[in-house]
């Protein structure tokens, strides 16, 4: 520090005429490098808050027209010539008529809705058609089936509109987007206008999206999310289940009872390693391992589940470590003095201490699996339609299905708009699960966080 | 048996044994649990103890082990002529087990009586129609050899699992009775059971090793055979990706390195700047207020799924940059999908995990070096500057080192945001792909590893791998190194 006591010398040496009531030059200039300093800090604060608000007010924006959904009231007359031609109500017969079969219904019923509201149109009933979803002769059809003595009356059926019907009534689609769309005619929307003014066409919320099944490309309004929630919960019973008893054993061995030596040594910088390693890098293992190796089926909820657990893993062990870490040795100490075994010492007093802290854990490693995505893309989660619900227990384990991230990236790549709506939509629905398990995770370690 | 059942029944035994066992140390004591050498209950867990471990851990061997073992000698039984032009064993063998999974559904659907099974040949039925009736699409119509493959296969399994039952029951019960045997007064149970406890524990603390073991070898056994079907010096030193499963792909992982590089450089400039500015204003200026405000809400960003991000730079950031930077724009832009989408995103991703790691560090430089630079008269940005930052230098180095790993291994953002085409190019708004993309395009949806098209995703994984492996090394080194200092 000579350099400097000389420099401040020669400063000295210096004539000052500057008084402590007015700043001089070089005070005020360090006086505004504070201030743009601490603006700074403030800007960055700023724009990582700012950021986070723009995601989310996109992600509700975007989402929230997905939980609604337009529908027609229409009603339909239920031929019995055209459902069934011998006239005997046998089921194998009537279920001979395929779902062609009720396009000519649901088109008379179209006219007859549109005559009835008074609208002049030339269109033909194919073309009104195209209003409808391509899914409401499936649906006719299911009821006609479950329910046969309905054949030759006028049932009420609530069917979807197609997808650029319902972008219309949420302001997706605009008349401008339609001149280049063959789907669907400016004269269409003239229709819907009429309809939506008068009634008989409608804008519900939309449970289907919360509890259906995945549809195919060319139906959007009939996809929900469903079916690959579920997925997500048996992958999610399968992180529990090996999860949570592994983690919490392995970090009680390297905590209370490991030596210190190279074995523990390997284990530990394993352990902060994998906490690293790129998720698809499990999706490889799981791959590799699960599915080749022992022969798993694919894009089954226990191998996503599987892998997922490797991933956890690593999250679980750390912040059970730091909660074991923060019980107090003279717990240990009184156990063993009053002649517990070590294990009981463990067993039976620091570990129910140290539980709040293992929980909090456990539920933020299952937040941070339940949003991971790349691995189950590896594992075959995705590319397919996950249209059917699983029958039983072990079915929900091993029978394909989807998981709710990976639900998301299929819409997303798929070509129609009407899907990214759903993919935002499915955002919302993953994001409540996060935000519900994190703040139990919050409130856990609210009510039993215990100082000592 | 099915495997649920097992388990089951080694359940049942293992709570039976828990009370037997019990009740004998007990009645070798003649109801008095004073004379025992444990307390009761642990007579009775070392009876559950030797009934559940050993017969779960070879039941669980087994069903690893099983199929390998199967798979290996009925492929060895397939002669050179059932395998088709263009096609390998790995196909036929999967199509041998599609074939004998199917014939299994058949019978438990009661398309085909069981006993006729066996007797089914490819001249007088429709195999592939039946297999379709019970949703097993099978590629092609199933030859001879292909068959009877698939009937030695199920007749293979179902001894095996005939057999695999026996073993495990009788190991079950051999190690009930074992112990329960032991079960008397004098006999040392707690040790025991505080003993396989022990090891039980360290079981599970193994399974991190393994897991990386598992890690390496699959990456490891996969890139040797993608090696040796395509030349590592051309994978590595390659400047053009194209794949094509038809065969004369080049493989030149340089391109994609470029794009991995590219973008995550884009994303730690993002990140960095307003990371380390915030970590500072907040541990620093903030009142506790701001900072209890700030801080968690910063991290959110954190807690937000990749996929969250991938379909915001999708739908939301890529059309706006599209619009102001596109034909319409300054004309540099043609798609949506960019480096430079990507990097922005994934730097808003890596804020928060910038600001809390550096965070931990600032606070960790202890205050007394604050306090002695603000006595010598320092503004606090002086303080800040050229006291407390090069003091935390190293653990701020090793906080952007793990930031730029996670960058690297970054899949959803990518995949979505920054487009499928692999170039070398300098223009930010142009589309490029990464390594992570590319792992996921050439492996998704493919069951057959036996072309190098889909092995060079192991290759790329193996690359990740180790480049990231190499940075968090590094990275907790220097942080580690660093904190010891001031402890």
């Amino acid at each position: 520090m000579t350099d400097a006591t000389s420099q401040n010398s020669v400063a000295g040496n210096e004539r000052r005429t500057s008084s402590l009531y007015t700043l001089d030059a070089r005070t005020r200039r360090r006086n505004a490098a504070e201030t743009r300093f601490k603006i700074y800090g403030m800007t960055a604060v700023g724009i990582g808050l700012v950021f986070l608000v723009i995601l989310l007010v996109t992600i509700v924006r975007n989402g929230i027209p997905a939980f609604t959904q337009t529908s027609f009231d229409m009603p339909v007359v239920l031929e019995a010539e055209a459902l069934d031609p011998n006239g005997n109500r046998d089921p194998a017969d009537i279920s001979k008529v395929s779902t062609f079969g009720y396009n000519p219904l649901i088109e008379q019923a179209l006219e007859r809705l549109v005559a009835e509201h008074g609208i002049e149109t030339e269109m033909s009933g194919a073309d009104l058609r195209k209003m409808v979803s391509s899914g409401a002769a499936a649906q006719i059809r299911n009821t006609v089936l479950a329910n046969p003595d309905l054949i030759g009356e006028t049932v009420t059926f609530r069917v979807l509109a197609s997808s650029r019907v319902d972008g219309y009534m949420k302001g997706r689609v605009t008349r401008d987007d339609l001149a280049r769309d063959k789907n669907l005619d400016a004269e269409h929307l003239n229709i819907v206008d009429v309809l939506s003014e008068e009634g008989g066409l409608e804008r519900a919320f939309n449970w289907a999206f919360i509890t259906g099944s995945d549809a195919s490309e060319s139906r959007p309004e009939q996809a929900g999310i469903g079916v690959s929630m579920l997925g997500s919960l048996f992958m999610m019973l399968v992180v529990l289940l090996l999860a949570l008893p592994i983690g919490v054993a392995a970090s009680i061995y390297l905590e209370e009872f490991a030596p210190k030596n190279r074995w523990t040594d390997l284990i530990e910088v394993n352990i902060s390693n994998l906490a690293a390693v790129p998720s698809i890098v499990f999706g490889i293992l799981g791959l590799a391992v699960f599915i080749q190796l022992v022969g798993l089926p694919q894009s089954a909820p226990l191998v996503g589940g599987l892998v997922l657990t490797l991933m956890t893993l690593p999250t679980i062990i750390i912040s059970t470590r730091a909660s074991l870490k923060a019980v107090p040795p003279s717990i240990r100490d009184a156990a063993l003095g009053v002649g517990a075994s070590k294990t009981q010492a463990v067993f039976h007093h620091v570990l129910p201490l140290a539980m709040p802290g293992i929980l909090t854990g456990t539920i933020i490693g299952l937040a941070q699996a339940l949003g991971e995505t790349a691995p189950l893309l590896l594992i075959g989660m995705v590319g397919f339609i996950a249209s059917n619900y699983p029958d039983g227990i072990t079915a929900g384990f091993l029978s394909p299905n989807s998981a709710m991230p990976a639900q998301i990236y299929e819409w997303a790549k798929r070509a129609d708009p009407a899907y990214y709506e759903r993919a935002w939509g499915g955002i919302i629905v993953l994001l409540l699960f996060l935000m519900t398990m994190n703040i139990i995770a919050i409130l856990l370690r609210r009510r039993f966080e215990r100082r000592w | 048996m099915p495997v649920l059942w097992i388990v089951l029944i080694i359940l049942a035994l293992a709570v039976v044994g828990y009370i037997m066992g019990r009740q004998r140390a007990l009645a070798s004591a003649g109801g008095d649990s004073r004379k025992l050498h444990s307390l009761p209950s642990y007579y009775g867990s070392s009876v559950a103890i030797f009934t559940v471990v050993f017969s779960l851990l070879v039941l669980v061997c087994w069903l690893i082990i099983q199929p390998i073992v199967i798979n290996n000698s009925v492929a060895s039984t397939i002669p050179d002529t059932a395998i088709p032009e263009a096609s390998s064993l790995g196909l036929v063998m999967s199509d041998v087990r599609r074939v004998a999974n199917g014939l299994d559904l058949a019978v438990a659907g009661g398309a085909i009586p069981a006993n006729e099974v066996s007797e089914i040949s490819t001249e007088d039925t429709d195999l592939r129609g039946l297999l379709a009736s019970v949703g097993v699409a099978l590629g092609s119509d199933v030859s001879e050899p292909v068959l009877d493959a698939a009937q030695s296969y199920r007749n293979l399994s179902k001894t095996g699992n005939i057999l695999m039952t026996v073993v495990v029951l009788a190991i079950a019960v051999g190690g009930f009775i074992f112990a329960f045997l032991r079960s008397h007064k004098d006999f040392r149970a707690r040790n025991v059971v505080e003993t396989s406890i022990r090891y039980l524990l360290i079981l599970a603390a193994s399974i991190a090793i393994l897991t990386t073991i598992g890690i390496v070898l699959s990456l490891i056994f996969n890139t040797i055979d993608f090696f040796t079907l395509y030349p590592a010096s051309d994978f590595f030193f390659g400047t053009t990706w194209s794949p094509s499963f038809g065969g004369g792909s080049q493989l030149g992982i340089i391109p994609l390195l470029w794009g991995t590089m590219y973008i995550s450089i884009i994303a730690l400039a993002v990140a960095v700047p307003i990371g380390l500015f915030a970590a500072v204003y907040l541990s620093e200026y903030a009142s506790p207020k701001m900072r209890s405000f700030a801080k968690p809400l910063i991290e959110v960003l954190a807690g937000i799924p990749t996929i969250v991000y991938g379909l915001f730079a999708l739908l939301t950031v890529g059309p706006l940059l599209l619009q102001v930077f596109g034909p319409n724009g300054t004309g540099w832009m043609g798609a949506a999908s960019s480096v430079m989408t990507a990097g922005l995103v994934m730097g808003i991703m890596l804020i928060p995990f910038v600001s809390s790691l550096s965070d931990d560090i600032i606070n960790a430089v202890p205050q007394a070096m604050r306090d002695g630079a603000l006595g010598l008269g320092a503004t606090k940005s002086e303080t800040v500057k050229q006291v407390v930052l090069p003091a935390a230098l190293p653990g701020i180095v090793g906080a952007i080192l793990l930031a730029a790993s996670r960058a690297i291994g970054e899949t959803m953002i990518v995949v979505l945001g920054a487009g499928a085409a692999a170039r070398l190019s300098l223009n930010p708004f142009e589309a490029m792909t990464t390594v992570t993309a590319k792992i996921v395009s050439q492996l998704t949806g493919d069951a057959d590893f036996s072309s190098p098209e889909a092995l060079v995703a192991f290759s790329l994984g193996m690359t990740l791998f180790v480049i990231t492996l190499a940075l968090n090394v590094l990275a907790l080194y220097i942080v580690r190194k660093y904190r010891e200092q001031y402890e």
